[in-house]
């Protein structure tokens, strides 16, 4: 424990300082600064989640504008897909929106989720994350770096 | 599927609603008024002594003589009560059912037996109103008997009932033997000054004997067995009353007439009720079956009582009076409590039974809807048995309490020790008491129904719904109100040398003790919580209707799984799985696992097969040993039957000589 | 019923109301900085139940009045037990109508209310989280009560008022060994009863992790906002508790006036403020243990808290 409590004193503050806040979005009439996500892996490949776990580690810190992911759908204001929609796991994306509670958004995280990426004609494959339930927020990119994840987070709770 | 203790369900389909039967309407008023009768004997020996009666002829050689102390009045109210509830619920529960008019006229008789033990003011009526509220019962028990498992249970109730009687019986002998008279007020005069071992010998013979009858550890083998097999409303009325009974015998012999005894006297009490406590809510937290967990739950709470008779006897004896007034008032107020409770507990619970067919918890749920006054009077009685604020035994379980920690410092290394495993003890039971509830509750009436059965539940009749809610009703008055009982335990208190403190406690809408800084409002309590309850509901109603918020309702979350069945819903079983493993060493359940596997292949499996079964361990560690025993004895004695004439004559001619040798 | 008490009641009645979600937000932060993050701000749980009150009220089908009532009984019991114990005040009229063993009952009366919640919604969740958490309250009952039992042998009473005037007249008790004892075992408590590392996760995602957050899995909107709360208001409670039980300077007494109480309540922050700073800080070292290694640690407090009462008993410094 010592050795622990050396560590936090030499390493000191990670994240990095914030960026500046990019164009505001609206998320219904709901107030800013709080932004609770369910993600759903709907057919990636992990690398969005790679990514999306370095957003809320301690280097980038996600939390401090006010997001977090949450494990019930209930609690969320909407989802964070990734990956393209693979058959098995339509219905299960369906019920996960149809689970939160109004008003709602849902973010697509990476090329899959927002028009197919590299699986677009694939067996197995319904779509993009838009075929199944309504997008409001794209991050593009294969993966997308947590700066542009946290960009595109950042438009929904305003921080 | 956990199988506790191979206890067989009623059958699968809820009976059909029979022609109105005139003899349960009869038999439901005949304990009706039987059970006012006794409520009104009981009232009027509270508040002022009343005249003996004594029936010279009735019986050879004794004549029976009744007389109603206020400590029996106490009683007799509270079994008169439980059988007015009682009564009236049986006119409707007994419609259900096909039932033999045996057990229709019994119900009031039993009832009548229990007042006239609670009335005898000799040895001679006692012992035989004993035995014929023993009998009576037994019949009553005994109603169901196609099912094996009930007659099982009959001959267990049997043997217990006669070995405890035999037990008060040499100790009621032994008692009279020495103080000359038969009548229970000259001996409480006489038996301060008989010899001490004749003291002690009387003690333990009538403790065993009442704590039988009451259920105490390890003489409570019969309790879970007969109060499940017996119809509801005689359930109840055992549970409720009769284990009063034996509580009663304990007061008025070992506390009342033997007066003031050596410590270990207290310490036997103590640890008796301390074992039954512990051992009862754990076996309760474990069962699966609704009524047998009720029993457990009256083992349990019969030994929370006896602890704080024990610790009232204790500490009397440390010469700390107004504390020892405190124990023994937690005592009788638990006693009244758990009589209100429990029977409405068992008659939720038959209003279940009677309606679903089912008895088996895992086989139950979503019962809110369909059967809602059931529903809302098992929570109250849940919410008393589980000594929780705002339910009926909180104010006997926080004098308990209060009683346990008073003890100065300095008093002695044996208080020093004992009061703080006692609060452990009591704490503990509480706990588990709590968890067994819930699961009782939450189980078998909440979420969505576990079987077809409860699925086809409707609410059961009215006078059902009435019997259970004057219980309910008395529940709520305890709770909120305990005050009204204060006259009755104030007579019982000064006729036992051991509690006679300055004073008792004060009990108002603020219940103060007198002497120990402590007070406790249950009014205020629930007043405030109600209060900020509807408070915080009101306002998150305000403040989300300001705003776009409307109720929708939704299929459940599961993960994204698809829809949920009822085999997804958590069981009883599971449900105390956790507590299951962590007390493994004192339920020790006998679990087994069968796996099947596919034909061609060891390693593929077809089937799995689960079975955990958990016994009463005192019954197979100690009874069955102690019966085996038994057994082998009686056969070598068999063998000096072998039929020869000529060995018999030689037996009479041996004792013969004995004989003479001895008497010469 | 004096005046001062009665205003001092309902001022820290408010305060724990109002600054409950400070605090949970200040446990964040403390432990975002220890990890090396930027963390969101002490004030966020109070942007997450403004927008949770505003989100629309899902009802899972199937549930009863129990699941809609429990997020209330929960809060209601809590704000009964802030007016009862002594935190900013020691002349709460709500003094006489309840003592510590009425505390600890209104706590598990609470606890009560939302295992029925999760049982209710008849999801494996659900009832897994409530079968969890009726073990970790059934088993630490005994250690609750002992501890009581260990605090309430030096001022001979059980009632919270007169205990901690006691330790207000005799302060240096707190450190005999029944006083350090006692406090090892109530932290314990603290830590099992409002759901912290290392007996549960608050922040897991995992449900098979879950206690407390699995029964609240089906909530949403306002009513999860109360949940919420609720348990924001239990944390800061208990630790005012704790830190007045051993802790005690500053409190407003029988005759305090307004500055007394406005200084109460300063106090009662600031002890709540460094108990939850130390607890988040202690948080950061553990991690969560085995649910069935729980007993243990358990039955661990339990044997301190005999200790505490043994010593209170054989120990104990009588006060002149």
């Amino acid at each position: 424990m010592r050795g622990l409590i050396a560590k936090m004193w030499r390493t000191g503050r990670v994240a990095e300082p914030e960026p500046a806040l990019p164009a505001r979005a609206r998320l219904g009439g709901v107030s800013q600064g709080s932004l609770q996500l369910r993600h759903v892996d709907a057919g990636s490949c992990n690398g969005c989640e790679i990514e999306l776990s370095g957003c809320f580690s301690p280097v980038y810190d996600a939390e401090r504008y006010g997001t977090r992911l949450v494990a019930s759908p209930r609690h969320a204001d909407g989802l964070v897909v990734t990956g393209v929609v693979t058959r098995n796991m339509a219905s299960a994306l369906r019920d996960t929106w149809a689970a939160v509670a109004e008003p709602k958004v849902v973010v697509a995280l990476g090329d899959c989720a927002c028009d197919g990426g590299v699986f677009t004609d694939a067996y197995g494959v319904i779509g993009p994350a838009s075929s199944v339930v309504p997008v409001a927020v794209e991050v593009r990119g294969c993966p997308p770096s947590p700066t542009e994840i946290i960009a595109g987070l950042r438009t929904l709770s305003g921080r | 599927m956990t199988v506790t203790a191979a206890r067989p369900s009623a059958p699968p389909s809820p009976q059909p609603i029979v022609r109105a039967s005139p003899g349960a309407a009869v038999s439901g008023a005949a304990t009706v008024l039987v059970g006012a009768a006794g409520v009104a004997l009981g009232v009027a020996a509270i508040t002022r002594p009343l005249a003996a009666l004594r029936v010279g002829w009735l019986l050879p050689l004794a004549g029976v003589s009744f007389e109603v102390t206020g400590t029996a009045g106490l009683f007799m109210v509270v079994t008169g009560a439980v059988a007015v509830a009682a009564g009236c619920y049986s006119v409707g529960y007994f419609r259900h059912a096909k039932t033999a008019m045996a057990t229709l006229s019994v119900l009031p008789l039993f009832v009548l037996t229990m007042i006239g033990v609670l009335a005898a003011s000799s040895v001679t009526t006692l012992l035989v109103m004993w035995e014929l509220m023993a009998l009576v019962s037994l019949v009553a028990v005994l109603s169901d008997h196609h099912h094996a498992a009930v007659r099982d249970a009959g001959r267990w109730y049997a043997g217990m009932t006669q070995f405890g009687f035999l037990a008060i019986l040499i100790g009621l002998v032994v008692l009279v033997h020495s103080g000359g008279s038969e009548s229970l007020s000259v001996l409480a005069a006489r038996a301060g000054a008989a010899p001490s071992s004749t003291r002690d010998a009387v003690f333990v013979l009538t403790f065993i004997g009442f704590g039988a009858k009451a259920g105490l550890v390890p003489l409570h083998v019969w309790l879970p067995r007969a109060h499940p097999a017996a119809p509801s409303p005689v359930s109840a009325v055992m549970s409720a009353a009769m284990v009063a009974v034996g509580i009663y015998g304990v007061v008025r012999v070992d506390l009342q007439i033997l007066g003031p005894g050596p410590r270990w006297w207290a310490m036997v009490v103590l640890a008796a009720g301390a074992l039954s406590a512990l051992y009862g809510v754990l076996q309760a937290s474990v069962a699966t079956d609704l009524k047998r967990l009720l029993a457990y739950s009256t083992t349990e709470n019969m030994g929370v009582v006896a602890m704080g008779l024990g610790a009232g006897m204790l500490l009397a004896d440390y010469g700390h009076p107004v504390v020892a007034d405190v124990a023994v008032t937690a005592a009788l107020l638990q006693v009244v409590a758990h009589a209100a409770f429990k029977s409405l507990a068992f008659l939720a619970a038959g209003s279940v039974v009677a309606a679903t067919g089912q008895r088996d918890l895992d086989h139950l749920g979503g019962l809110a809807k369909a059967m809602p006054v059931t529903t809302i009077c098992f929570a109250v009685g849940a919410l008393g048995a589980s000594g929780l604020p705002l339910g009926a035994g909180f104010v006997s379980e926080w004098l308990l309490l209060q009683s346990l920690i008073h003890s100065q410092p300095g008093s002695g290394t044996l208080l020093a020790v004992v009061m703080p495993i006692a609060v452990g003890v009591v704490a503990l039971t509480t706990g588990v008491g709590v968890a067994a509830m819930v699961k009782a509750f939450g189980v078998g009436f909440l979420a969505r129904p576990r079987s077809p059965g409860a699925a086809l539940a409707s609410e059961s009749a009215p006078s059902m719904l009435v019997g259970m809610t004057m219980a309910a009703a008395a529940c709520a008055v305890l709770a909120l109100a305990p005050a009204v009982v204060a006259p009755a335990l104030r007579s019982v208190l000064s006729a036992t040398p051991q509690a006679v403190g300055v004073a008792s406690p004060h009990f108002g809408v603020l219940l103060r003790l007198p002497g120990i800084a402590g007070s406790l409002s249950p009014l205020l309590l629930a007043a405030a919580a109600v209060v900020a309850t509807l408070a915080v509901a009101g306002a998150t109603a305000v403040a989300g209707r300001s705003r776009r918020a409307q109720c929708r309702a939704v299929a459940l979350w599961t993960c994204g799984g698809g829809p949920l069945s009822e085999r997804m819903e958590y069981t009883a079983t599971s449900f105390a799985e956790p507590l299951q493993r962590v007390f493994d060493g004192v339920l020790r359940p006998d679990v087994d696992v069968e796996v099947t596997h596919v034909g061609a292949s060891r390693y593929l499996v077809e089937g799995v097969r689960y079975r955990s079964v958990i016994v009463d361990a005192v019954e197979v560690r100690l009874y069955r040993p102690l019966l085996g025993a038994f057994e082998t004895w009686a056969g070598w004695v068999r063998r000096a039957h072998s039929g020869s004439v000529h060995l018999y004559v030689a037996y009479g001619a041996v004792a013969l000589a004995v004989v003479l040798a001895v008497a010469r | 019923m004096s005046g001062p008490g009665v205003v001092g009641t309902v001022a820290q009645v408010a305060a724990v109301a109002a600054g409950a979600p400070a605090l949970v937000g200040a446990m964040r932060q403390v432990r975002a900085r220890l990890e090396g993050r930027a963390g969101a701000g002490a004030l966020q749980p109070y942007r997450d139940l403004r927008k949770l009150l505003g989100k629309q009220q899902l009802v899972p089908e199937g549930t009863t009045v129990i699941f809609a009532a429990a997020p209330a009984a929960i809060a209601g019991t809590t704000l009964v037990i802030a007016s009862i114990v002594p935190l900013a005040t020691l002349a709460s009229p709500m003094d006489q109508a309840g003592d510590l063993f009425a505390v600890v009952g209104l706590l598990l009366l609470g606890t009560v209310a939302l295992i029925l919640a999760g049982l209710d919604t008849g999801t494996p969740f659900g009832g897994m989280g409530a079968s969890r958490e009726a073990t970790i309250a059934a088993l630490v009952e005994p250690t609750i009560l002992l501890a009581v039992f260990a605090l309430s042998v030096p001022a001979k009473s059980s009632n919270l008022a007169v205990i901690v005037a006691n330790t207000v007249r005799h302060p240096g008790q707190v450190l005999s060994p029944a006083g350090a004892l006692a406090f090892a075992a109530l932290v314990v408590v603290i830590v099992a009863e409002t759901g912290r590392l290392p007996v549960d996760n608050p922040a897991t995602h995992l449900e098979l992790t879950m206690v407390h957050e699995a029964m609240v899995l089906e909530y949403s909107g306002p009513k999860l906002a109360v949940v919420e709360w609720g348990a924001a208001m239990r944390l800061a409670v208990l630790l005012g508790v704790l830190a007045n039980l051993f802790v005690p300077e500053g409190i407003a007494g029988t005759h305090a006036g307004v500055a007394g109480t406005l200084l109460g309540i300063a106090a009662i922050t600031a002890k709540i403020a460094v108990a939850g700073g130390l607890l988040a800080a202690g948080e950061v070292f553990v991690a969560k243990i085995r649910l069935f290694r729980v007993p243990e640690l358990l039955a661990g407090s339990f044997l301190l808290g005999v200790l505490a009462v043994t010593a209170s008993y054989f120990l104990g410094t009588r006060p002149a």
